[in-house]
């Protein structure tokens, strides 16, 4: 199961927060902010997993991370996840939104969060992997765009 | 004008989307919390207008907010509105907003259930895969259960896109709502096979999460997924697939074997690394699951092992660190092949990466031998002088101490070694884990007899060279190993080569500026070392100069502890200072005082295990729960005060193994009681006494000469001087061992001396007889921490007891009963775990198994004779005996195998005369004990003769009273309402009294629960069950004081009067003379009438005789059935049809076989036993009708054929219904 999913930049801002466990709101600002803590201390050649220790559901549960450009992409996952299939998963995600975005960058995240939600609930579902097939992903959000094309027009 | 200006505003908030939003926030970094206080305000206006296009957009506003930390519950209402747009735009805003805000406690989620359904059965698939999405978020066990059935039928979608979300959802709802996995779960398993890879795949996600929790559920499944593993080429299912292999293998060895081949194959063939990873681990997981008898077992971890060393050695930092978290796993069962490659582990103690670093070091732990502990931690400690941060260090520095001390220090060969570690850990700048380090100095000096000479030396130089360490003084700095220094000279003080010097160390000035509490044992220590120094002076009259000194010494110093502002040291400096003082006036008179001074630190203290405490079994009779003397009213905050007090006592004991115990007591009275002590140790055969022997052991211990304490080191500039360096007992190890090599014979006497020993030492020795040739530097006594005689070696269940997964332990390899094909609908939420109701009601079916319930009894039946012929009076063995309580007997889920079988029920009377009465009526009247039938059939009568003819007489008297109620409450007037008035044969006496428990004194009746519904009680309150009970006074004294408490369950809890504890007991009302039996009553608030209930409970009392009193206590069980939830209420036929017609019932059967009784028998017992209401009856064909106390309507239409009853019943609570069922079957099952 994935636990929770964060997208924050070099600074600690969140650019998106998917939690598949409900936290009150300050709990989940904590949550981010101590993963910023943990993932943004690391070199950059360093391995991409992290003991999450406290933060999520104890000592069961990975970090997973990657860090593009400006972002860090992390994954909070229990045991039954694979740890490379995750990484696998993560870049699928970014390979996505910039197909979805064309050449992503921070700013698109931080304008069009709702439109990432959309993307990532293509990919993730209440904390299980739904598809991972990058052109499946593209299909259903590009159908769905076209469907609130449609509306607006009516 | 005015409109115009609303008219421009509204225009504007309209204009701010969610991109707005954003910018404003970037453009207002110095005030962006006000500046959206201003956005938030504006949002709330949105919402309150009409446009719904307005208020999606203000609600996609929040969900940003939301991210930002801000609490939008507040707008859940408004979410719903959006969610309930029929644009797809505006839904998906909607769905959403909630997936990102609502919980369970959202109380808005209820209004959505019937907009989910419209939306899940909606013709557009992104509509219903929305409404997926977002329920798969927010799903309650209420969503979960109205809306499962929907989302089964969506299993079988047309569209893939469709399935694959409806199967993933499956899992949040299974988890919400476990009755409906097994109704689902064939369906599940279909999808295993759909077509469409990506429902495959979501498939096998839901069940290896499933299987993952309770994987013995899903072996059957393994074929299914060994065929899958064997022809997909998804990397993602395989994954997900080899994954549950490992959680499977463990439970079914054979399924590893399978497993070997294919999963070596893949490892091969494949070029995924993940892939390859699971492979190994699952390769492991079949290897330490099969712990031996593989052919090419060893081939195989050689693969496994060889990859994984492929994988430590990439340069990819990310195959390291699973390289090492997957070796990891294979050190645990086969360490050998793992130790191999300790130069790799070793080298990536070098890594710059953190992660992999502690990773190495987790596989140093379990990797450290006799043989290499010196070296590991040799490394270890080169690591930690290199160490950056913080951080690592302390990590490293924890880690060596883990790995020194790790299984009572077995690997530990010479702990000189260690003490010289831990002394140079105390060089660590900046560390927190000085308290750690302090404890362990503190652990092996209490422990390790034979090393506390050297102990002491080196705590002493510590002592002498404080001022290095005091420049941390913070909480848990390093400052703390003085504490234990302190402690250790002290304590030990006998050891010490110059007590005066240390004395002086320990009075320097700039001790005052320690933490207090060092201080104190700073203070209380000098006082120790004061005694000795006065033992080893005094009698020589050119040292009472010395003597004489010393106590100056002190008085000199000792006030600028009587000065501190910690009352500790305060306290115990004025204290000593006293005493010294004293000291010295009988000093000059030439008065000998050291034996007295001595005296006041005589004893031995023993290490005592960390849960010692917590272990000392409560002693038989002991109720810590029931008062000594009765409480005086209105006594709540003292009670409050003297539990505290006595939870503190608990906390103390429990630390007291690393902090030596010093309770405030004054000099003299710990004194008194280290003299008592050791009296009492004296006369105790099982204590551990301080054994000259080993101090011998040590003196002859090869390699001591070695060990000059005197003439370490100086020379090594950096460190602290006179400290010993670890490095130099490294090589006289290693001088040892090989000297032991070649003395072979002289270690084969020692090991013959220390069998000799072993009954002293327990634990701690096993370590110089284990698998490695190498015998500690000295005999090492390590005192084994001191258990409580008949300490229970249960330790805490750490299993989670809210564990949802938990509910979701089913069976799903039974095949499902017709009556579960469907989802069944549940109407009250249980607040326990829940059992499925669909496992209950399957055994309706299930022919009884006569056997298996006789063969138990006859086994009982015969043990108690056993006892009896031992004990005849045994008073325990009669509360046993006579515990249950017949008919009532509650149907158990858990129990139902036995619930099938039914339990010889006949009366007294029938045994005794068998042919005298109609065997159904005696049958009839099985209200009896269990027990007391198989007494009656006893073949043996003579054995028991005079137990049994005792029992006899209170039979007697029983039936009496069981008849008296027949006619007070039973058959009588029930008969003429259920129509069996015009019956020819009269109905056999029937009665609800059952026996609850009884001893010698007293007897409890139980009255089948006779319901009252609180007419004012809601039903979120909970309605009330009244258990009427009658006490009876069996023998020929008083009894009075009766107390009668029930041990609450979450489900029932005994109404207690106001101000009462939860765990107080109810004053029976009445007291009983010799004979007389009274009734009482006790009322019961029930949550859940959905299961049956057992309740524990105890009665006490006093019993009176003439000349004294006793007090005594009678266990019992009151078992809440079912059945006692109903309440017989009239029905009339014709509301009767129109509520069977309503279709809210959800029905359920039941077929009895071999019943051989009237038709108006069968009804008036279940109208009787089960409080039901004949509604109608022709012929051989009767309904009835009940109802529950907290409203659940149930309907039953009883059939009779040919000594064949069958029952259909009806209820909108099937949970309830089968239980009733299985009950009106045992009723019957009992004749």
């Amino acid at each position: 199961m994935i636990k929770a999913i964060l997208i924050f930049n070099n600074h600690g801002k969140p650019r998106l927060s998917k939690f598949y466990e409900h936290y009150s709101e300050d709990t989940e600002q904590q949550i981010i902010r101590e993963t910023f803590h943990l993932v943004s201390k690391r070199d950059e050649n360093v391995c991409n997993f992290l003991e999450g220790g406290m933060l999520i559901g104890g000592s069961e549960n990975k970090l997973i991370y990657r860090h593009y450009a400006t972002l860090y992409f992390v994954f909070c996952v229990d045991s039954s996840e694979s740890e490379l299939g995750i990484l696998d998963l993560i870049q699928v995600f970014v390979e996505t939104l910039d197909k979805c975005f064309e050449n992503v960058c921070e700013l698109d995240l931080i304008f069009h969060v709702d439109k990432v939600h959309n993307i990532l609930a293509e990919m993730v579902m209440g904390g299980m992997v739904l598809e991972t097939n990058m052109n499946e992903i593209i299909t259903q959000v590009d159908a769905q765009n076209k469907m609130e094309k449609s509306e607006v027009r009516l | 004008m005015a409109l115009k200006i609303v008219k421009g505003s509204i225009d504007r908030m309209f204009d701010k989307n969610l991109q707005d939003l954003v910018r404003g926030i970037r453009n207002h970094k110095e005030d962006e919390a006000k500046y959206i206080s201003t956005c938030i305000d504006e949002i709330k206006q949105e919402l309150k207008q009409d446009n719904i296009a307005v208020k999606a957009n203000a609600v996609c506003k929040l969900t940003y907010l939301q991210m930002l930390g801000y609490d939008v519950s507040w707008a859940a209402f408004n979410i719903v509105e959006v969610m309930s747009s029929s644009k797809f735009t505006y839904k998906r805003i909607g769905y959403l907003a909630a997936s990102q805000c609502f919980h369970e406690s959202t109380d808005v989620i209820m209004l959505t259930t019937n907009q989910i359904r419209k939306d899940l059965s909606s013709p557009n698939q992104y509509d219903t895969g929305v409404a997926l999405t977002g329920l798969s978020c927010f799903v309650t066990p209420d969503l979960a259960r109205d809306l499962a059935n929907d989302i089964m039928t969506l299993m079988s979608h047309t569209k893939p896109y469709i399935r694959k979300k409806a199967v993933l959802i499956m899992y949040k709802v299974f988890l919400k709502y476990p009755e409906s996995l097994r109704p689902a779960f064939p369906r599940l398993k279909e999808k295993l096979e759909d077509p469409d890879p990506g429902v495959q795949s979501a498939a096998v996600n839901v069940i290896c999460e499933l299987a993952r929790r309770n994987p013995k559920n899903y072996l059957s499944l393994a074929p299914l997924f060994f065929k899958l593993m064997t022809s997909s080429t998804n990397n993602w299912v395989l994954i997900k697939i080899i994954k549950l292999f490992g959680a499977l293998t463990p439970l079914e060895p054979r399924l590893g074997k399978k497993l070997i081949e294919p999963l070596t194959n893949l490892i091969h063939s494949t070029s995924a690394m993940s892939l390859l990873y699971e492979c190994v681990n699952t390769v492991i997981a079949v290897l330490i699951s099969l712990s031996s008898g593989m052919p090419n077992h060893s081939a195989s971890i050689q693969l496994c092992v060889q990859k994984l060393r492929i994988l430590i050695e990439d340069s990819d930092q990310n195959l390291k660190y699973l390289g090492l978290l997957a070796m990891s796993k294979i050190l645990k069962t086969h360490p050998k092949s793992v130790q191999s490659h300790k130069d790799l582990i070793l080298q990536c103690l070098d890594d710059k990466d953190e992660s992999i670093r502690l990773r190495a070091l987790d596989l140093l732990y379990g990797m450290v031998s006799k043989k290499n502990l010196m070296e590991i931690v040799k490394k270890l400690m080169l690591h930690v002088d290199k160490a950056e941060g913080t951080t690592y260090r302390d990590e490293l520095l924890t880690k060596i101490i883990d790995i020194c001390s790790q299984s009572n220090y077995q690997y530990i060969t010479n702990f000189e070694w260690y003490i010289s570690i831990l002394v140079e850990l105390t060089r660590l700048e900046g560390t927190r884990h000085g308290h750690l380090i302090a404890s362990q100095m503190l652990d092996v000096a209490i422990r390790v007899k034979a090393i506390r000479a050297f102990a002491v030396a080196q705590m002493a130089t510590l002592l002498d060279n404080a001022h290095l360490l005091t420049g941390n003084t913070q909480r848990n700095g390093i400052c703390e190993v003085l504490y234990a220094a302190a402690w250790i000279c002290g304590e030990f003080s006998e050891h010490l080569e110059e007590p005066m010097v240390t004395l002086e160390a320990m009075l320097r000035p700039k001790v005052a500026t320690l933490p207090g509490h060092i201080q104190a044992v700073y203070v209380q220590n000098a006082a120790k070392l004061f005694a000795t120094v006065l033992r080893g002076h005094e009698g020589v009259p050119a040292d009472s100069m010395v003597a004489q000194e010393t106590s100056q010494l002190l008085i000199d110093r000792l006030p600028l502890f009587v000065q501190s502002s910690n009352l500790e040291v305060q306290e115990r400096a004025s204290c000593i200072l006293q005493l010294v003082k004293y000291i010295q006036k009988l000093q000059q008179k030439d008065v000998e005082v050291a034996e007295e001074v001595t005296a006041l630190f005589a004893g031995e203290l023993n290490p005592v295990a960390p849960k010692a405490q917590k272990k000392v079994p409560v002693p038989e009779g002991l109720d810590l729960d029931v008062w000594i003397n009765e409480p005086p009213s209105g006594s709540e905050s003292e009670d409050e005060g003297r539990k505290s007090k006595g939870k503190a006592v608990f906390a103390k004991e429990e630390s007291r193994h690393t902090k030596p115990r010093y309770t405030e007591v004054d000099e003299k009275e710990l004194a008194k009681r280290r003299e008592v002590r050791k009296a009492e140790q004296a006369n105790n055969p099982f204590y551990i006494k301080a054994s000259p022997s080993s101090q011998k052991v040590y003196q002859d211990g090869v390699g001591v000469e070695h060990i000059p304490v005197v003439q370490i080191d100086l020379s090594v500039p950096l460190k602290v001087p006179g400290m010993p360096m670890s490095d130099q007992y490294v090589k006289l190890e290693e001088e040892r061992r090989e000297r032991n090599k070649a003395d072979k014979k002289k270690k084969k006497d020692k090991k013959k001396r220390e069998k000799g020993e072993k009954g002293r030492r327990r634990r701690g020795d096993s370590g110089p007889e284990s698998e490695e040739d190498i015998t500690p530097a000295h005999m090492v006594d390590i005192v084994t921490e001191e258990m409580p005689e008949n300490a229970l070696p249960s330790d805490d269940d750490d299993k989670d007891p809210n564990d949802p997964h938990k509910a979701l332990n089913i069976d799903l390899d039974k095949p499902l009963a017709d009556s579960e094909k469907k989802l069944p609908v549940r109407s009250h939420r249980p607040d326990e775990v829940l059992k499925s109701p669909m496992e209950d009601r399957q055994v309706v079916e299930v022919v009884p198994e006569p056997k298996k319930k006789t063969g138990k009894e006859k086994k009982e039946k015969k043990d108690r004779k056993k006892s009896k012929e031992k004990k005849k009076k045994h008073k325990q063995e009669e509360e046993e005996d006579l515990m249950g309580a017949g008919s009532e007997e509650p149907v158990q889920p858990e129990e139902t195998k036995e619930v099938a079988a039914p339990p010889p029920a006949s009366t007294p009377e029938a045994a005794a005369a068998p042919a005298s009465t109609p065997r159904t009526a005696s049958g009839m009247a099985a209200v009896a004990p269990d027990s007391e039938p198989e007494e009656a059939k006893d073949t043996e009568p003579e054995e028991t003769k005079s137990s049994t003819h005792k029992k006899k007489k209170q039979k007697k008297e029983k039936k009496k009273k069981k008849h008296h109620h027949n006619h007070s409450d039973g058959a009588g007037d029930e008969s003429v309402q259920n129509g069996t008035v015009e019956e020819e044969e009269p109905l056999p006496p029937m009665s609800n009294y059952a026996l609850l428990a009884e001893n010698s004194y007293i007897k409890m009746m139980k009255q089948d629960a006779d319901k009252v519904c609180d007419i004012q009680g809601n039903l979120q309150d909970g309605s009330q069950v009244v258990v009427s009970v009658i006490f009876e006074n069996k023998c020929d004294s008083f009894i009075k004081s009766m107390e009668f408490n029930v041990l609450d369950s979450l489900n029932s809890k005994l109404q207690r009067p106001d101000g009462a504890g939860p765990h107080d007991g109810l004053i029976v009302p009445f007291q009983l003379p010799p004979g007389i039996s009274n009734e009482a009553r006790f009322i019961f608030s029930v949550q859940n009438i959905v299961m049956p209930q057992k309740l524990k409970g105890t009665l006490t009392f006093i019993v009176k005789t003439d000349d004294s009193s006793t007090h005594e206590k009678l266990d019992f069980k009151l078992h809440f059935t079912c059945t006692s939830y109903l309440i017989t209420t009239p029905c009339y036929s014709d509301a009767y049809s129109k509520l069977l017609e309503s279709g809210d019932l959800k029905g359920c059967s039941l077929k009895l076989e071999g019943v051989n009784q009237p038709f108006h028998h069968l009804l008036a017992r279940i109208c009787f036993h089960h409080h039901f209401s004949v509604v109608e009856r022709i012929d051989s064909c009767a309904s009835m009708y009940s109802r529950s106390i907290q409203g659940h309507h149930m309907c039953l239409l009883v059939k009779t054929a040919d000594q064949t009853v069958s029952i259909d019943a009806k209820c909108d609570e099937p949970g309830l219904l089968g239980n009733v069922l299985d009950e009106i079957k045992l009723t019957f099952s009992q004749c």
